[in-house]
């Protein structure tokens, strides 16, 4: 039999978990993430062995814990620089890191937009739950103005973060938006995050049921969902409601919502160009406070795509191209330098 | 005719504004010196301003240059000869000047102006008023001659013709000292080859000044200065952090690991960057971070995936690497975090030396967070400190501190270079599954060295972190018996990095006496020639010099305890004293300056005379 015919083992989600006692709160929406990335890890053709999940710290970045895979729980904020590190020197491994929103956006803002503007072909999973939870209810950099927590007992003053329209500002070359509470959408978005090589931005809402229970509600609550929950699809308009009865449409640069029917149909509509930048940046400010007046529904799907050139090719690229012009480096050489001069 | 003397030991300084190009006159009269065979050591004293306004006291660069058919240990302590091209470098650099001097100047750099630039009273020229009578001054326009030498040069204004005037000085200096114009000229065609006019000019007035100097005959004596005694085989010159660059990049040739350098920009370590981005036909990968700690967590990133770590940095950008190196110490990964020194506290004094990080290097964590040091002592040896912070860290599998500073970075001397076969081999070895055996991240060989377990080996998935880890299994453990035996292990594996490590030795003197010197770092060069001087006087002196500082060498206290007195000079406010006298409960003194500038071997001598035989 030769070594072609010897098939791996079809990997199952449970090969992807670890022996270790999986230590969230119960009903943490951490769980489903967890599932769904068990779940989407066996289908996307890379060994187990070749994948490495580094994280932050914070309840999220526990997460490595508990995938059979190669990980690490670095320091807070610096998870994105870590990685940084390792997918430069070692292209070929599949980078997962997993960060929340003040781990990302607040102690280690400065390495996330950094690491977008070089576009490492890691896949960054932000648990954005808006609150601070391993540290037991501040504020963080993506709760909204007002909020009432352990920090900000007459309502909090920071105005949030957008963290698509921000990720977008440093140049992303993905930028995704799921939920914790819609399996089926969240591992499609793990996968195209996976698939995107370029840097993946995929913001996920997560229920941090005990400082900050139902941040999220409105998207995720079946009787809510459908009118405020608006799902992207590549080359579809942009349509919503219980009934598919609403859609965006852009009147010049300003999108509106209009009800379809007589005056509107689907062709008036934008259509969902995951390519288009100018689209892109107006779609992340789709970001009203669901309990304003008339407000835009919330976007999920994949917002923006678009391959461009990997650090980590780069760098070895220029590697390569040394080496091939100038021969390996030759360390007597290099030692000897030009000038030398010779004592008897 | 002019006569020719032979001389020993000359100190040049070169000084003039930092646009007058006295760095690189210094370097070429550095070079042309070395390839003579003579010994010598340099020192850059840049302004802490990078464009300080032109003319001004901030402004002043300075090169000195000590040379020697002795065998030299310091730039010197005092100058033979100061050039000055403007009052300004007069100003800052006279009391460098030995009495009886001589001082070479650019009258064109004292008109009014300057004068008032160097904050001269109203009226006074320090050129006219007598006040430099006691040394001999070199009076010559040299912009005005300059300019009369390109005179048919009628492509080039009269900027880009000043521009050349530090080549006169440089050719003037190379007649004074018998010297051929020929490395310069050819430091040129290469500098300048496809600027043919350029290049024509700066040769042109470096001939003029070699011409000035013959033709006026201003002095009546040349000066030679032989080859110096030094062992046999080939030298080249090389600055310290060219040094310790070459010394990772044959670290790495020797262990088979590919550099990743994670860094950021600072004074005075930025060289190391320069240097290593340049050969990446080594296989070398840098990384301009966007900070100190993306530096240091990408270099952690790539140490995780089996390459060498690097990460390089000056007082204030270990202060923020902190954090990072505690996750380094809990991984038990290679990492090698270098500090070239400079002074502090804060933004300090960027551009000037100091020894001052120690006490971080060594406790300057949050939790018991043992980290071997290493330190280099002159700019050649930042190469072999280099090499050995990389052993250590690879096959201990720990981060190890190296410490350099500001002044043997800039440093220049000699340097006998070693041949890659007489390197020694860096031992890596890379876990691989077992069958029928769960692998366990923390277990520990006879070094105490835990496995290097890289991503992409089949069957060593496994996770690590900044949490305490359990005892071999290295799964994350809160249990009270655990950390102890976790934080006495971690300390336990430093500590045996003793055993491989050579013994202390003395550097000069006999091995018991009255007073012992005990150094680290660049001090060397000060207390070596400060304790030879000692020793010729008959006084029961000894110096031994510390490359090892975590753990110190076995033998250390041994040796300590064979002297009535240990003094440990230092450029800061007494840092290895505290260690020595708490680590060896020995009376050890201090001698401390903190200046920014290197303590010189008259006042150290001095000082021992005093202080311990008078
Ligand atoms: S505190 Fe909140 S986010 Fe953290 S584990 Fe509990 S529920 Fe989840």
């Amino acid at each position: 039999m030769s070594a072609e015919n010897i098939v791996a083992p079809v990997l199952t989600a449970k090969d992807f978990a670890t022996d270790q006692e999986v230590r969230w709160c119960p009903g943490c929406g951490d769980y489903s993430i967890l599932a769904q990335v068990q779940k989407v890890m066996p289908t996307i053709g890379v060994p187990k062995e070749n994948i490495a999940i580094i994280s932050g710290i914070g309840c999220s970045s526990r997460f490595p814990y508990y995938m059979n895979t190669f990980g690490m729980h670095s320091i807070h904020g610096r998870a994105t620089a870590v990685a940084s590190g390792l997918k430069a020197t070692r292209p070929e491994l599949s980078v997962w890191i997993v960060t929340g929103d003040g781990d990302s956006l607040s102690i280690g803002g400065n390495h996330t937009i950094h690491l977008l503007r070089r576009n490492f072909d890691v896949n960054i999973l932000v648990f954005n739950n808006q609150i601070y939870g391993l540290t037991k209810g501040q504020y963080s950099p993506t709760s909204e103005e007002q909020k009432i927590t352990k920090s900000t007992p007459v309502g909090s003053i920071d105005h949030p973060f957008n963290p698509l329209a921000l990720a977008l500002g440093a140049d992303a070359s993905f930028i995704a938006r799921s939920m914790d509470r819609d399996p089926k959408h969240l591992q499609a978005m793990l996968s195209r995050s996976h698939q995107h090589k370029g840097s993946s931005f995929l913001e996920i809402y997560q229920n941090c049921n005990i400082f900050n229970d139902g941040a999220f509600e409105i998207f995720t609550e079946k009787s809510t969902k459908p009118e405020e929950a608006l799902f992207l699809e590549q080359g579809k308009p942009l349509v919503f409601g219980a009934n598919q009865q609403k859609g965006i449409k852009l009147d010049g640069l300003r999108p509106v919502v209009v009800e379809l029917g007589d005056t509107y149909n689907l062709d008036d509509l934008w259509i969902h160009d995951e390519t288009d930048f100018y689209k892109a940046q107006t779609l992340v400010r789709l970001f009203d406070n669901p309990s304003e007046l008339n407000h835009f529904p919330r976007p999920f799907g994949v917002f923006f795509a678009k391959a461009r050139a990997c650090y980590e090719d780069m760098l070895q690229l220029q590697i390569q191209e040394a080496i091939a012009t100038k021969g390996k480096g030759d360390l007597n050489k290099l030692l000897r330098g030009r000038e030398v001069w010779t004592i008897d | 005719m002019s006569t020719e003397q032979l001389v020993k030991d000359v100190v040049i300084k070169f000084a003039g504004d930092s646009g007058d190009g006295m760095q690189l006159t210094g370097q070429q009269f550095t070079n042309n010196t070395a390839l003579l065979g003579i010994d010598l050591a340099t020192f850059p004293d840049f302004p802490a301003e990078i464009r300080a306004p032109q003319g001004t006291l901030p402004g002043v660069s300075g090169f000195q240059l000590h040379f020697s058919s002795d065998k030299v240990y310091t730039p010197g302590d005092l100058c033979d000869v100061l050039v000055a091209m403007n009052a300004a470098a007069l100003k800052v650099n006279l009391n460098t000047l030995k009495p009886g001097g001589k001082i070479i100047v650019n009258t064109d750099g004292f008109d009014a102006k300057n004068l008032r630039l160097a904050n001269y009273a109203d009226g006074i020229n320090p050129l006219e008023n007598g006040s430099l009578d006691s040394y001999e001054v070199i009076k010559m326009d040299v912009t005005k001659i300059t300019r009369e030498a390109l005179k048919e040069v009628h492509e080039l204004g009269t900027k880009e013709k000043d521009r050349a005037k530090n080549m006169f000085v440089l050719g003037y200096l190379y007649w004074m000292y018998n010297r051929s114009l020929e490395s310069t000229i050819s430091f040129l065609q290469e500098k300048f080859g496809k600027k043919d006019v350029v290049l024509q000019s700066n040769i042109k007035v470096l001939q003029a000044g070699y011409n000035y100097g013959d033709t006026t005959e201003t002095f009546t004596t040349r000066y030679k200065v032989e080859k110096a005694k030094l062992a046999s085989g080939s030298y080249r010159n090389i600055m310290g952090n060219q040094a310790l660059a070459y010394g990772l990049i044959a670290a790495s040739e020797q262990s088979g690991l590919p550099i990743f350098l994670g860094t950021y920009p600072i004074t005075p370590a930025s060289d190391i960057l320069h240097e290593l981005s340049r050969h990446k036909s080594f296989g070398v990968q840098t990384f301009q971070a966007e900070d100190e700690i993306a530096g240091i967590t990408a270099a952690i990133g790539a140490s995780y995936g089996g390459n060498l770590g690097v990460t390089t940095t000056s007082g204030p950008g270990m202060a923020l690497k902190t954090e990072a190196m505690g996750l380094a110490v809990m991984l038990e990964i290679p990492l090698v975090i270098v500090n070239v020194q400079r002074g502090g506290p804060s933004t300090g004094l960027p551009t000037k030396t100091e020894q001052s990080d120690l006490m971080q290097a060594y406790y300057g964590r949050n939790g018991e967070c043992p980290m071997p040091i290493v330190a280099a002592h002159t700019p050649s040896s930042c190469f072999d400190a280099a090499f050995e912070a990389v052993r250590i860290a690879v096959e201990h599998m720990t981060p190890v501190i190296l410490l350099s500073d500001g002044f043997i970075a800039n440093g220049a001397e000699p340097w006998q270079f070693p041949q890659q076969e007489n390197l020694p081999t860096i031992q890596v070895s890379f876990a691989e599954a077992k069958e029928d055996e769960a692998f366990m991240p923390y277990s520990r060989n006879e070094k105490l060295a835990r496995p290097w377990a890289i991503p992409g080996t089949k069957g060593l998935e496994h996770r690590i972190g900044g949490l305490e880890k359990q005892n071999i299994t290295g799964n994350v453990s809160y249990d009270a018996e655990n950390h102890q035996t976790m934080v006495l292990l971690r300390q336990a594996k430093v500590d045996a990095v003793a055993n491989y490590i050579p013994e202390q030795t003395i550097d000069s003197g006999a091995a018991t006496g009255k007073v012992l010197i005990l150094g680290w770092g660049s001090t060397y060069g000060a207390i070596k020639s400060a304790a030879l001087a000692l020793q010729k006087k008959g006084y029961a002196v000894s110096h031994a010099h510390l490359t090892y500082i975590r753990p110190f060498p076995k033998n250390l206290g041994a040796l300590l305890a064979q002297f009535e007195h240990v003094l440990v000079p230092e450029i800061n406010n007494g840092q290895l004293v505290k260690i020595i006298r708490s680590e060896f409960l020995v009376n050890a003194k201090g001698y401390n300056k903190i200046k920014g500038n290197p303590i010189t071997t008259t006042e150290l001598e001095a000082f021992v005379e005093e202080t311990y035989f008078s």
